[in-house]
């Protein structure tokens, strides 16, 4: 497979609370067996991959999910015109309903996809979790879903803390008392809106793991890590990967019994007496993806190669205490690219 | 008391824990306390190696290896 793909990658807002694209984007630059022309799909004029020409060749913007699926589609038919697209890699967890819902109709323009089924990708929804840890035999905290705020007023006698509480995307809130409950859901609500969740708080060593499945049951990939530095968000700056079958085990069970196609991050807390509880399944790469192709199992490029049809076997090794440190960079660029990219809507 | 079988030790005594992921600093004297575990050695026979090694009182060195052990057993680095 020694052409130049045509690959899109969303996700390019590599800000303190980064999305995935630009290591995505890295790691499949680092793969020897194949060359990419990247074309950046973005949503905000400032995602500062945009601006980072040595990883991304052309960008264009692209309707935020709430638009829908057609708005996205008439969009991507556009840029596919220009660009004879082979492969879209979205790094969001906002606008994977959109592209899974296109999956077909993308195929049947030449463009691949390497995506969960919608049955695999709400099955790990925040809001369903706690029946799919059930269903599959794995440890998952116990939760309550929330779907208006008179349903937590009536709660405030049984509540057991600490307690997370924690929005339908994004933001989780450790709360020691009712009052704090009370604080970080009306906090969450303003942000996320309904319903919002109350899982039950377990103590351990978080560990994050990147999962690469091939939609069979088989993993192709499995990458733990152990976050070294928190930012005031909850985000890895730093993190090692880390040697533990059980992890790993876990990770491999969990393809096995999804058949998970694509990327993805379990969120794992680790208790003191080694039981591993699943907190969360993200549906795509981390943003801390490239440690994974740092470590020798380069999962972005794996994706690709099974995107486009070729035969990955699963991988057998990685490097243990590799490390990565995210850092921050001012990224200087002029009035001119941004005037494309925010007027015309590409750069 | 045995000393996990993954645990990297570094000649200037810097520990790393895979499974965990921690890692430590020691002085000399702790590193070569790990590198006899790493030899399975048992602690009567390390405390006699130190005793030899630092010219040492026995009962001393057993009360600080004691300690240091289960310092180290704290830290998941012995089983």
């Amino acid at each position: 497979m020694k052409k130049k793909l045509v690959i899109a990658v969303t996700a390019l807002n590599a800000i303190d609370s980064p999305g995935p694209g630009v290591a995505v984007i890295r790691a499949i630059r680092e793969c020897p067996d194949f060359e990419a022309r990247i074309i950046g799909l973005s949503y905000e004029a400032l995602e500062p991959g945009l601006y980072m020409h040595e990883l991304v060749d052309k960008s264009y913007q692209i309707p935020y999910p709430s638009a829908g699926t057609d708005s996205l589609l008439a969009r991507l038919e556009y840029i596919h015109a220009e660009e004879q697209l082979e492969l879209i890699i979205p790094n969001f967890d906002a606008e994977l309903f959109n592209f899974i819902k296109l999956r077909d109709k993308l195929h049947t323009m030449g463009i691949r996809t390497f995506l969960p089924d919608l049955v695999q990708f709400e099955s790990r929804d925040k809001l369903k979790l706690f029946d799919f840890g059930k269903k599959h035999g794995f440890l998952v905290p116990r939760d309550r879903v929330l779907h208006e705020f008179r349903e937590l007023k009536k709660m405030e006698e049984e509540l057991e803390y600490p307690v997370v509480v924690k929005g339908k995307f994004y933001d989780a809130v450790i709360a020691n008392s009712y009052d704090q409950v009370e604080k970080a859901f009306l906090k969450i609500l303003a942000k996320w809106g309904l319903p919002i969740i109350l899982q039950d708080f377990v103590k351990g060593t978080e560990i994050n793991i990147a999962v690469l499945g091939d939609g069979k049951g088989k993993a192709i990939s499995i990458i733990p890590m152990r976050k070294l530095y928190i930012t005031d968000k909850g985000k890895a700056w730093a993190g090692i990967t880390l040697d533990d079958d059980r992890l790993v085990a876990l990770a491999r069970q969990f393809i096995a019994s999804t058949q998970w196609r694509g990327g993805c991050e379990l969120e794992v807390m680790l208790t003191d007496d080694g039981k591993p509880f699943i907190m969360e399944v993200n549906p795509r790469f981390p943003a801390w993806i490239y440690l994974t192709a740092a470590a020798g199992q380069n999962q972005p490029a794996s994706l690709v190669k099974m995107a486009m049809g070729e035969p990955v076997a699963p991988f057998t090794h990685y490097e243990v205490g590799k490390i990565f440190i995210r850092y921050s960079w001012d990224l200087i660029t002029d009035i001119a690219e941004f005037q494309k990219i925010s007027g015309n809507g590409e750069l | 008391m045995r000393i996990r079988k993954n645990i990297a030790v570094s000649e200037e005594g810097f520990l790393f824990n895979p499974t965990t992921g921690d890692s430590f600093s020691t002085n000399s004297t702790g590193a070569l306390i790990i590198r006899l575990l790493k030899q399975d050695k048992t602690l009567p026979e390390i405390a006699s190696e130190l005793c030899d090694e630092y010219d040492a009182d026995r009962l001393l060195v057993e009360r600080d290896l004691e300690e240091f052990a289960s310092l180290l057993k704290e830290y998941s680095v012995l089983d």
